[in-house]
């Protein structure tokens, strides 16, 4: 298996992990704008993912990213279903290359653009929408702009959606079921905008714990790492 | 022949629908796809993928829905498959037989089926 197979893999399994310590937090905010199954829901699909991407023979991010897609798909309910999933497996031909920074910031946006399409929300309309935006642009910035290593970048990212996630508090849903509820929609943070959040937390916490085992861990060290042989191909 | 496809959260309203719909229909193939697949309310895009290979018969397929997810699933099964379809824009009932009426047209077409299923959002009830 290839490093970046394995570490898919990894980040697939993380997520999975989170979602299942945050299924009763997820519930308990869509129990208040929707119809309380989004942490069910959520828990449920990325624990198949999980088990049908360490199924995969030799794996690579592509089609981890494509099992996970379709699995999100048939086993995640709601909209949460077609617009994680659907997007996933639109998104993941932009790794058929190999996950690179640049190929990552390629399935970033084309997973951002799915998502905006098909549930056909903006920035402010309290969704997913509203931390996935501040995830992708801060990410792809950090990147291409700024030139920061991706692990930084997506960090900074991390930082960005906590903030997106937050500002779903205070304004009104006008988007999915949340929205029938009007004004009494605010004050209340969005469950997707939050799961989305964990699902960033993970990769980040997976691409630290890879960063760690691999490279030098240049961001804060301050003697040389020799890197272990071999473990930076791939 | 355009086939119909009849997308609901509930397994037994996208039943009771396309029986509706069939009554008005005659000939037309119409496939029923509702529920999460486990007995509860949802949509299924697997399922709606297999429904519109089931009734294509190569001339396209018109794909009615009912709420939000239900949308965002046909689409997501269109993308995956390999007949033409399209989703109407239209009250799920009334769009399925207005479009169940429209296929058994001679002269029917994707477009004349998706557009009279459409037309049933100017229906008057009062």
């Amino acid at each position: 298996m290839s490093a970046d197979g394995e570490a898919a893999v990894a980040a697939v399994e993380r997520v999975a992990e989170r979602l299942e310590r945050e299924r009763d937090y997820l519930t308990e905010l869509d129990s208040a704008i929707g119809d309380a199954d989004h942490g069910g829901n959520m828990a449920r699909g990325w624990a198949s993912a999980a088990e049908a991407v360490r199924e995969l023979d030799d794996p690579d991010p592509a089609t981890v990213a494509k099992a996970t897609g379709r699995t999100l798909m048939s086993e995640v309910g709601g909209a949460s279903g077609p617009l994680y999933g659907g997007s996933l497996v639109f998104a993941s031909v932009e790794l058929d290359d190999g996950l690179t920074p640049e190929s990552a910031v390629a399935f970033a946006e084309t997973y951002l653009e799915k998502v905006r399409d098909r549930g056909d929300a903006s920035v402010g309309d309290q969704t997913m929408v509203d931390a996935l935006v501040p995830l992708v642009h801060t990410f792809k910035k950090s990147i291409e702009v700024d030139g920061l290593p991706p692990v930084v970048a997506l960090a900074k990212a991390v930082d960005a959606a906590e903030r997106g996630a937050a500002f779903t508090v205070p304004i009104r849903a006008r988007k999915g079921r949340a929205s029938y509820l009007g004004w009494r929609s605010v004050g209340h943070k969005d469950p997707g905008a939050t799961s989305t959040l964990f699902v960033a937390e993970s990769l980040l916490e997976t691409a630290r714990d890879r960063l760690d085992a691999t490279v030098a861990p240049d961001l804060d060290a301050t003697s040389p790492t020799v890197p272990e042989e071999g473990a930076t191909e791939g | 022949m355009i086939g119909l496809v009849v997308v609901s959260h509930s397994e037994r309203a996208a039943d009771g629908i396309a029986e509706v719909a069939a009554e008005m229909g005659g000939e037309t193939h119409i496939e029923p796809v509702g529920g999460d697949g486990r007995g509860g309310i949802g949509t299924v895009p697997d399922d709606i993928e297999a429904a519109l290979a089931a009734v294509d018969d190569g001339e396209g397929v018109v794909v009615l829905v009912d709420l939000g997810s239900a949308v965002m699933n046909a689409e997501v099964a269109i993308e995956m498959a390999d007949t033409e379809a399209v989703v109407a824009d239209a009250p799920v009932l009334e769009g399925a037989v207005n479009a169940a009426v429209a296929a058994t047209s001679p002269t029917a077409t994707l477009d004349t089926v998706r557009e009279r299923a459409e037309a049933a959002r100017e229906i008057d009830k009062l």
